[in-house]
């Protein structure tokens, strides 16, 4: 893993430059995967009153204990570096990624989407699931359950034109995103 | 790397004096009564037996303070564990490092509800700066040396380390600090930017109204960051000004201090600060209790602020020249690239800002008339100043009016001299953290500055001050009343008097005495010196209750939320007659 960079502060100009412009941020965060650390990340965002559209964890080093949390957020350009030195501040934290600004990243999220209908609705929501590459990994005489796969717009694409179809019920994953190129966090 | 087998009681204290720990603020509960037994086998670490752990949290506080050192509590489970909260929170705001050992019930019990469980680490997690469970006595020894490294690394806060009964009991290995791979997460940055540090330099030296505004970083990096501030500040002939948490970073008594800016800071000092066209924020953090409305605050000048915790960077204020790093470490390399430079000051522009801070200085906001009555508040403690000048002294604070006019009125050469709740307003601080600070210094005199309503609050402490025979002085500035609540009532609620009143209040000179206190009075102004004589001259503790005037208001005053040309100077409630050529010349340039 690459050591923490020395970190520069934005100056004034560089706030200035997009001043008060309400803009969405994903973060990476690589942490210690011990107790609690969830809740500091998660306690650190109400805490301060900063949003919270997504956000996923999952360890991904079973031998060094790392887990890697994906948060999608959004605030000023003065809110953005406060959440990134406030996420830095915290101990297990080993390294805090802003996705969106360093270099050309991609995101996915999953969904599994649950259709209920008969007939030509039910042909109808096949269709659509394919086009999207959508999966069915569950199926009854009167409902489907599809997998799908793709960035936030894609998905929330999908699920508009399944409500019509007889959507009943959605679970997603949340924004998983990494750093494009060969580079390790 | 050396490993010994000992008992979880035994590595917290050999961990404790491997951490050059001499003395812990505590109290003993149902789970940590197995380390109390291994306390009471030792002579190594000195043991105060607080009187409520909030008090020892404070003394461990004022002990930090006053030594440079980490100061270590040790509290019990559930209720002795919440007890520290506010004594936490205290110290986060105020970056104060301190240890806090707490007991928890039994591993497999956690969760159960058991008897005295509280879910410690959940309620302590926002008021600290990190915080532990132990779940093994083979990690006891490397969480507490952690622990330790996480509270003065960096911008120092608290770290509490919850430890569960069974691991006190059990065995485990013993590492030393130097065999504790630190965790490598939690590095700060020390150096500045050098870019940054010569840009700031140039700034620095190209303003023709420039002001050093410095604030508690600069006494956390340590007493050579004065010495490198005081330098800095002399060798520019450039006004300086200091917050509440800095105060003593530059000497009071020099003519380049301008006091403390901000809410109730000089009118020379906020001012100057409006009207700057350079200035350089180093270990301050633009509190609101100092800008005052951001929006209208210093709108003229270019900005420089160095801070070793990015966050506190462009969080109320955006700056032009953002330095991250120790405060220490970036003053020296100021001053070295001023010096490779031969960099020169604005002689003449210099000379007529002075003479615009002198116009301001010269209203003397400060001020305040004594009569021949009441003691004025004020009076008695520029009379506590005098007569302890060159004094080897410490002074902590409540919080109230007491706690601004002895930021007014006292003055300080010299860093970690002064202890006060700046960033949390704690009542109850003055009287505990005095403990902390008499402990840390046996040989200095030191004075607690309260008023009753703060001192009501954690009063037990007297009893541990007295148990000890800590020779700690007690100025109890008694106006009856909730001061400040009463200020505020009357200037922005309506004149109201709502729920401040104080006067039926113990006799506090019997409560003293009671404490085990020498107590003294004083209540006209011609007894004011030879009280604060007895008081500073008596032996053991000592309480002075003075009677001082009531009705007294704390200015000058800049309102919550107003901008700094709001600001309202003397009892008369006039606004500070601050030139139209001023503010004219502030809104054009
Ligand atoms: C624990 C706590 N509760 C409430 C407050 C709000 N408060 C700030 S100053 C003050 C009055 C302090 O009265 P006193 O200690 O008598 O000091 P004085 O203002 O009279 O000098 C109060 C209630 C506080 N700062 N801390
Ligand atoms: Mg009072």
């Amino acid at each position: 893993m690459a050591a923490k960079k020395p970190r520069k502060a934005a100056t004034k100009r560089e706030l200035a430059a997009a001043k008060d412009a309400i803009q969405e941020h994903t973060f990476s965060v690589l942490v210690d995967n011990e107790a609690g650390v969830l809740a500091r990340v998660v306690g650190l965002f109400s805490g301060r009153g900063y949003n919270i559209e997504s956000l996923t964890v999952s360890e991904v080093d079973q031998d060094a204990h790392r887990s890697k949390i994906t948060i999608v957020t959004n605030g000023t350009p003065m809110i953005i570096e406060q959440i990134r030195a406030q996420l830095e501040r915290l101990v297990p934290v080993h390294r805090v990624a802003d996705l969106t600004v360093e270099g050309p990243s991609v995101s996915r999220e999953l969904a599994l989407v649950k259709v209920k209908g008969k007939g030509e609705r039910r042909v109808e929501s096949l269709r659509i699931a394919d086009i999207f590459r959508a999966h069915v990994v569950d199926s009854t005489n009167s409902s489907f359950v599809f997998e799908i796969v793709g960035d936030t717009g894609k998905l929330d694409a999908f699920i508009e034109l399944m409500e019509p179809l007889g959507l009943v019920d959605v679970s997603r994953t949340g924004v998983v995103a990494i750093a494009r190129g060969s580079q390790d966090m | 790397m050396s490993t010994r087998r000992m008992i979880g009681g035994e590595i917290i204290l050999k961990a404790l004096a491997d951490q050059d720990v001499d003395v812990v603020f505590g109290y003993p509960g149902g789970v940590t009564l197995p380390l109390y037994e291994k306390i009471g086998q030792q002579n190594r670490t000195e043991h105060i037996l607080v009187a409520h752990e909030q008090g020892g949290v404070h003394a461990a506080e004022g002990y930090a303070r006053s030594t440079g050192k980490v100061g270590v509590v040790l509290a019990t489970s559930g209720p002795g564990a919440t007890n520290t909260v506010t004594g936490l929170v205290d110290a986060l705001m105020d970056s104060i490092p301190v240890v806090c050992l707490t007991g928890q019930v039994t591993s497999h019990l956690i969760g159960n509800d058991a008897f005295q469980e509280a879910d410690t680490t959940g309620i302590t997690r926002p008021a600290t700066k990190h915080n532990y469970l132990v779940k093994s006595t083979d990690d006891l020894a490397r969480v507490i040396h952690e622990a330790f490294h996480v509270a003065t690394a960096g911008r120092p806060g608290p770290v509490l380390v919850d430890i569960p009964k069974d691991v006190i009991l059990g065995e485990g290995a013993y590492v030393g600090p130097d065999d504790v791979e630190i965790k490598q997460t939690y590095k700060p940055q020390i150096r500045g930017d050098r870019k940054a540090i010569e840009e700031a330099v140039e700034l620095l030296a190209s303003a023709k109204k420039p002001i050093i505004y410095a604030g508690g970083g600069v006494i956390n990096s340590g007493p050579r960051a004065s010495r490198l501030l005081t330098e800095l500040v002399d060798m520019t002939g450039y006004p300086c000004t200091l917050t509440l948490m800095g105060l003593g970073a530059y000497p009071a008594s020099r003519a380049q201090f301008l006091g403390m800016p901000g809410m109730h800071g000089s009118l020379e000092a906020n001012m100057a600060m409006y009207h700057c066209d350079v200035m350089v924020n180093i270990g301050a953090r633009f509190d609101d209790r100092v800008t005052g409305n951001t929006a209208e605050f210093s709108p003229k000048s270019r900005k420089v602020h160095v801070d070793i915790d990015p966050s506190s960077i462009n969080k109320n204020i955006a700056v032009d020249v953002p330095i991250i790093g120790d405060c220490a470490s970036v003053l020296r390399d100021m001053l070295k690239v001023w010096k490779e430079n031969k960099l020169k000051t604005d002689k003449a522009a210099l000379k007529k800002w002075w003479a615009r801070i002198d116009r301001w200085r010269a209203k003397d906001s400060y001020g305040f008339d004594q009569g021949p009555d009441i003691i004025k508040p004020q009076f008695a403690l520029s009379r506590l100043n005098e007569l302890t000048r060159g004094m080897d002294i410490h002074v902590t604070t409540d919080v109230g009016q007491h706690q601004m006019w002895a930021a007014q009125h006292l003055h300080f050469e010299e860093p970690n001299r002064w202890m006060t709740s700046g960033g949390l307003g704690t009542m109850g601080y003055g009287v505990p953290a005095a403990m902390g600070v008499q402990k840390g210094n046996p040989d200095s005199k030191v004075v607690c500055v309260t008023s009753e309503g703060s001192l009501l609050m954690n009063i037990q402490e007297m009893a541990t001050i007295a148990n000890y025979r800590l020779p700690v002085k007690i100025l109890n500035l008694n106006n009856k009343v909730l001061g400040m609540i009463r200020q505020w009532q009357e200037l922005f609620h309506g004149n109201l008097e709502s729920e401040c009143d104080l006067s039926g209040s113990p006799d506090f000179v019997k409560l003293a005495e009671a404490f085990g206190f020498e107590a003294l009075t004083a209540s006209r102004p011609d007894e004011v010196d030879d009280a604060i004589i007895a008081m500073l001259e008596s032996e053991g503790p000592c309480f002075l209750n003075m009677g001082v005037d009531r009705f007294e208001s704390v200015y000058p005053m800049i309102p919550a939320g107003a901008a700094h040309y709001d600001i309202v100077l003397g009892p008369n409630d006039q606004r500070a007659e601050v030139d139209d050529d001023d503010l004219a010349m502030a809104s054009l340039a």
